[in-house]
Order: structure tokens, then sequence, then C-alpha cells
């Protein structure tokens, strides 16, 4: 592919890029029985992962598309075209004097560091970072924490991964998750043990080390009775991906008295499809919380989903969404509340520029036997230009009546007298739009490790830049 | 010419809005350390006046010259006027979500004075004193741009915002209304402590004389259906105080 093709690719998406040279194995392009098959054998998998990747791929070919989010854009997915098993065999060293300049800029200007600027352009080398991604690792282990890749998990610990697995998001969920089901390779792996806290962010290791992060990922993080740990996926800098389909899988476990937060954020290049489905399951007491940033992609569907089983459960959902030219962001939150006395609360905040189109799905169930359950949603939008679009689906369904339940939903415009006001400030009209932009997303910001929020605050104003016309 | 500069001088401005015309033919000249007010009531073209000054893309100026210290702004965009030292205090001051008070101080002074006056004991100090002066506290700091301040909040903040910039021209435009004698006390001594005694100007626009109580002028110009009718002292404010309007509005329809 041509770098031309590929900034055309990229769209308007000015940090997008890929390395043109950069040559995986394209291991077969269309899918079939034979094709789950050959993954699977390829990795030495336990019949059983066989046998659900096979189930799997069968209930996907017989699944309807979803009858929601863009159905325009779904047909256009030709999943024929999609290569379902890249080989990361040659993880040749690429030289990071090929990169084109402009975009190493963009990395400089997002403040980020050299060595991660390298793996994330796909350049491989040894970094200084891994011995510091060693002790953290040694760190973990010493506490009994099990932290590794989805395909070494199901190698070392086939029994934890086989009790799990499928067991928040199942096959048949939809057909998105029946595919990944079928074709998953890479994710992670994550078990921490009874009353374990991990302090840190897990974010360190994943940013520079995942050599994996394919496009049909699984990961599966079980948190033991009292345990806590806080994982971060994703970058703010931008990931330019020729195959345009990515969906993957996450499935959370927080037993009793466990907190799980699970932070993304993801920057997709502007022809990607990005359909995944993340949903955790709280026992007594437990809390997970989803802060899923998402900037990027052609499409977006993604609902992450808390079912708040045990009672005292808490369940929180903090999203954001940037839309731009030529792109829709279909994102919300599920929340499903079985026990009593569960609180739930969701944050939506869409913002939608150059034709953009930003979407709030949303559902919050309470079932009948559930008491007393408390739960807060508010989804904002902020529209950028006329062109722009945003609309909001939100769904409750309370059975019991004891449950107190708040819905806020704001639209708001930029105004010329807010522009004004910065400006008669000192700011460009850019940077004003940048601060508003920011202050905007600044309830989702807060919650990100600091060096993200960094990123994304630059990230909002290098995507301000050139908008004024 | 032994005079300095003017801070401001405007010649023959004629300006409106969608083509309705609101200004025709002001005339104002602002030397060093001066104060200004212009009086008048709602729909004068008080504002349009304040609005030209600072930039405001909606007001056009059809003829007429606008200068800060003998350089034109017209050319300039809002916020290159800001940098090169045009203040204004906002009679609706926007609110901006999300974004934090401290934050936003130190951005504009970066922008505006330069990084070094952002940065370290100097900016905390000059921000620590300015925010005594205007009875601002502490936790105002973390707390969102005009987002849920009350009208004596924002006020006191444009004047904070005026303190720390120290532009050379300052234009207050209603900067008294809605507040209450004790806000009025405030804002004033924070006008005065920016402009007093410094080479800069400052523009007052209000149609009460009760700021003027505490900010001295040294001239009032009264603008009626975007003319300057009469300019004195300060004694004219008193003036309109006791007669109101009227007796100069005749006299425009005489002019006309």
């Amino acid at each position: 592919m041509a770098m031309e093709e590929a900034r055309e690719a990229v769209g308007d998406y000015k940090e997008g890029w890929h390395d043109p040279e950069h040559s995986t194995i394209r291991f077969d392009s269309g899918l079939s029985e034979e094709v789950v098959r050959k993954i699977s054998k390829i990795k030495n998998e336990p019949e059983w992962m066989t046998e659900v990747r096979v189930k799997a791929y069968h209930h996907f070919v017989n699944r309807p598309m979803p009858g929601f989010g863009d159905r325009e854009a779904l047909e256009g997915i030709d999943f024929d075209k999609v290569c379902y098993y890249l080989r990361s065999s040659d993880a040749t060293e690429k030289d990071w004097g090929d990169v084109p300049e402009d975009i190493r800029n963009t990395f400089d200007r997002l403040g980020i560091p050299e060595a991660e600027q390298k793996w994330l352009s796909g350049v491989t080398a040894q970094y200084e970072s891994e011995a510091v991604y060693h002790s953290i690792r040694e760190d973990l282990e010493s506490q009994g924490v099990i932290f590794l890749d989805m395909d070494s998990g199901l190698r070392e610990h086939p029994e934890l991964v086989k009790k799990y697995f499928c067991s928040v998001v199942p096959y048949q969920d939809n057909k998105f998750s029946a595919l990944n089901t079928a074709v998953w390779s890479g994710g992670s792996f994550i078990y921490v043990p009874k009353g374990v806290s991990v302090e840190m962010p897990v974010q360190a290791y994943f940013r520079i080390n995942a050599k994996n992060m394919g496009q049909f990922e699984r990961t599966l993080i079980v948190a033991d009775e009292g345990s806590s740990i806080h994982y971060v996926e994703g970058c703010t800098a931008p990931t330019y991906s020729t195959d345009s389909l990515h969906s993957a899988v996450v499935e959370l476990i927080a037993h009793e008295g466990a907190h799980i937060r699970y932070s993304t954020i993801q920057n997709w290049s502007a022809n990607v499809y990005n359909l995944v489905t993340k949903r955790g399951i709280a026992h007594k007491d437990a809390t997970i919380e989803w802060i899923d940033g998402n900037i990027g992609s052609k499409l977006t569907m993604k609902y992450p989903a808390v079912i708040l089983k045990g009672e005292g459960s808490h369940a929180e959902v903090i999203s954001v969404a940037y839309a731009g030219k030529g792109q829709h962001q279909d994102a919300g939150a599920k929340i499903h509340h079985l026990a009593s006395n569960t609180t739930s609360k969701i944050l939506s905040k869409s913002i939608s520029k150059d034709g953009g189109r930003g979407s709030y799905r949303g559902m919050v169930t309470v079932s009948p036997k559930a008491e007393n359950c408390k739960l807060n949603v508010v989804c904002d939008a902020l529209i950028l230009d006329d062109g722009s679009q945003t609309d909001t689906y939100p769904t409750m369904e309370v059975a019991n009546p004891s449950a107190r339940c708040e819905h806020e939903a704001s639209v708001s415009k930029v105004s010329d007298d807010q522009v004004f006001y910065l400006m008669s400030r000192g700011h460009s009209e850019e940077e004003a739009l940048a601060m508003i932009v920011n202050g905007f997303f600044e309830p989702f910001t807060r919650e990100l490790p600091m060096e993200y929020a960094v990123e994304l605050n630059k990230l909002m104003a290098l995507e301000m830049e050139g908008s004024i016309g | 010419m032994s005079d300095k500069t003017p801070v401001l001088s405007i010649e023959g401005l004629h300006v409106g809005i969608d083509g309705n015309p609101i200004l025709h033919g002001i005339d104002l000249k602002i030397k060093p350390g001066e104060i200004h007010a212009i009086m008048g009531r709602n729909g004068s073209g008080k504002t349009t006046a304040a609005s030209t000054i600072m930039g405001h893309p909606d007001y056009e100026v059809e003829s007429g010259s606008i200068e800060l210290n003998g350089a034109d702004l017209l050319e300039l965009e809002a916020w290159e006027r800001a940098r090169k030292g045009v203040f204004l205090s906002f009679q609706y001051p926007q609110s901006v979500p999300g974004l934090q008070v401290g934050h936003f101080l130190r951005k504009s002074v970066a922008a505006i004075c330069g990084d070094e006056a952002a940065k370290g004991a100097p900016f905390r100090n000059a921000l620590k004193s300015a925010m005594e002066e205007v009875s601002i506290p502490r936790s105002f700091l973390s707390r969102y741009v005009n987002d849920g301040f009350s009208g004596g909040e924002k006020k006191r903040f444009e004047i904070l915002q005026l303190m720390l910039l120290k532009p050379k021209l300052a234009i207050l435009d209603e900067t008294d209304s809605g507040l209450d004698i004790d806000g009025i006390r405030v804002v004033s001594r924070g006008i005065n402590a920016a402009i007093r005694g410094s080479d800069s100007g400052a523009l007052i626009i209000t149609h009460y004389s009760r700021i003027l109580e505490h900010v001295k002028p040294d001239y009032v110009h009264v603008l009626i259906k975007g003319k300057i009718v009469k300019s004195g002292g300060p004694e004219l404010a008193l003036e309109l105080e006791e007669r109101g309007y009227e007796w100069l509005e005749s006299g425009t329809t005489e002019d006309d």
C-alpha cells in the first residue's frame, strides 16, 4: 500500500499513519470453519477451545447484523476481505528514521516518550523500559498476580481460563462477540488473588510491550475477593490499521468486595470499524468502573456493560466520544441491577465536529427483586458546527418501584460569545475551542492517569487545529 | 504636540450590525493614566462601542479608525488585540464548564504577559494579592470559569483578570450592573489598583453614576443614539444623576 493511499484511508485524521513496509503474514483472508480450526491448531489450543470457536463461528454466520447503530455503515463491512489471523512472526526491526517526519512530530507534540513512539509505530527494539516492565512484573508475580497475554494465559492457566471464558459475554451475545470468539487472538489475561491490591495502573507494560495487539483481541480480568486493579488499555496516539474491522471482547469478573477499573482510550484511524463488546459482572459489594474514551474510527459501536449481580455492588461508566469528519460514534452504557442496594452511575459525553455524528445509546434495567437501587444517568453532547449531529437513545426499564432514578441530558453548541470571551483573554480561536472542548471532557479526563490526561488534552488541541474556516 | 500618544484614539467611528447602523461617528481620545466614562441609556450603543474596540466579529466597522498607542487595531483579531493590551470586562461573562479558574488565569497571563509572568512565585504572588484585593477566596481557583458564579462573583472575577493581565486599555462594560454597594466598592478598589498610577487608560461604560463615586473619571461622555452628545468632567455624571438623559436627548433631535 502506497503512503498516499494510506493517508487517504486515514483521511482527515492527521495523526493516523502506518508504516507501508510493515509486513505481518497475512495468514488467510475470508472466514470458514476450516480457517477457525486452523487458527486453533496453530495455537495448540485444548480441544474445548477449538469447539467453542467452531460453535461461535456458526453462530456468527447465522446471526443477522444488529438492528441498531449505523446499519448502513455496518452493511459496508465485507467479511470476506477481512484477514482473520495475523502472525507477528516477523517482528523485524524497522528503522525509526523511516517514520515520516510529520508523524514523529505528532508523537513529540503529544509528549509521548521516544521508546513508546517507536513501539506505537511498529518499530521493535529493545527498550530501556523493558527492564522497568520486568521489575513491575516481578513485583506483581510475588503477590501472585497473573498477568499474561491471552494466548499464554490459556496455555499456562487453562483451568482458570476455561472457568471464566465466555462466562460474562457468551458467544451468542451478538454477531461480533461470536466473531471474536471464533477468531480471537491476543489480548490480556489477568488474575488478581484474594485481598491483593495492584497499586499502580497496569498500563506501563501494555503501552510499550504488548506486541500482538490484534484486531480480535480477547481480554479477561478476574479480581478475586477483596482485590483491586486498574487496567489501562490503548493510547491517545493514533492507531492505523489497514484491516478495517476491530472487534474485541472484554470480560471482567469482580468477586465479593473486589474493585476493577478499566480505562480505555482508543484513537483509530478513520477507516476502522470498532465494534467491541465489554462487560463485567460485579458480585456482592464489588465495584466495576469503565472509563472509556473513543476518538476516531469510521464507526464505533461500544456500550460497556455491568451486571450488578451481588447485593451492594456498584457500577460506573464514564465515557467520551469524539466524532469528526465521516465518523459515527455510537457509544453508551448498559447496566443491569439484578440485586438489592445496588448503585450505578453513567456519565456520557460526546463531541461532534465537521459533520461527525455522536450517539448515546444506553440501557439501565432494574429487576423486580432488586430493592432500593439507585441509578443516575447523565449524557451531554457538544456540537461544534452546524453540519454535525448528535442523538440520544436512553432506555430505562425499572421493574421495582423502590428504585431511585435520575436522568439528565443536555445538548449544547459552542457559542460565538463563548469563543469571543476566551479570545479577549489572548487565546486564538483554535485555542479557545480546545479550551472549551477539553473543559467539556474534563469530568472524564480527571479520571485518567495524569500522563493520559495531558496527552488527551493535547490531542484535542491538535484536532482543533486547522478547523477554523 | 507636547502630549503623549493617546492610549486609545478613536476617530469618526461608524459601526453597524447586520447592516443596521448603531454608532454614527464616535471620536474619543484617552491619554495614559486617564479614566473616561461613557454614560447612556440601554440601547444607546455603549456595548457596541466596547465590543468593537475589543474586536467582536459581529460588529462591522463601516468607517473610522481605532488606534492603541498609535497602532491600528482594526486589522487585528480579538486575541491579537488582547495581546497588544486591550482588555474588556464583560457585562455578561461567558461560562466555560470544565475549565478551571486557576488554569485559565495562568494560560491567559502566559498568552498576554508572556510565559515568564505565568510561572512560579511571581505568578503566585500576583495572584494572591489580586485575589485579596477583590475578596476572592482561594477555593475559587478550582471552580470552573464563570460556571455557576453569582452575578457578583462574575464581576469580581472580571476585575481579577484585569489586575493580572495589566492591560494598556481597560474597558469596563456595565461592571456595576447587578452589584450591591459592597460589590461596587470591591470592584472599584480593583479598578483603581490596576489603573491609577499606571500608564494605562480605562473606559468605564455605565448608565448609573454610582461606580463613578468610587472610580473618579477624568472625563464623562454621554452617548445617545450612537453619538457622543456631550462631554465634560466628573460633575457631568452628577448632573445626569439629577436630571436624567432627556434634556440631552432633545438636543440630539435639534442636531438632527
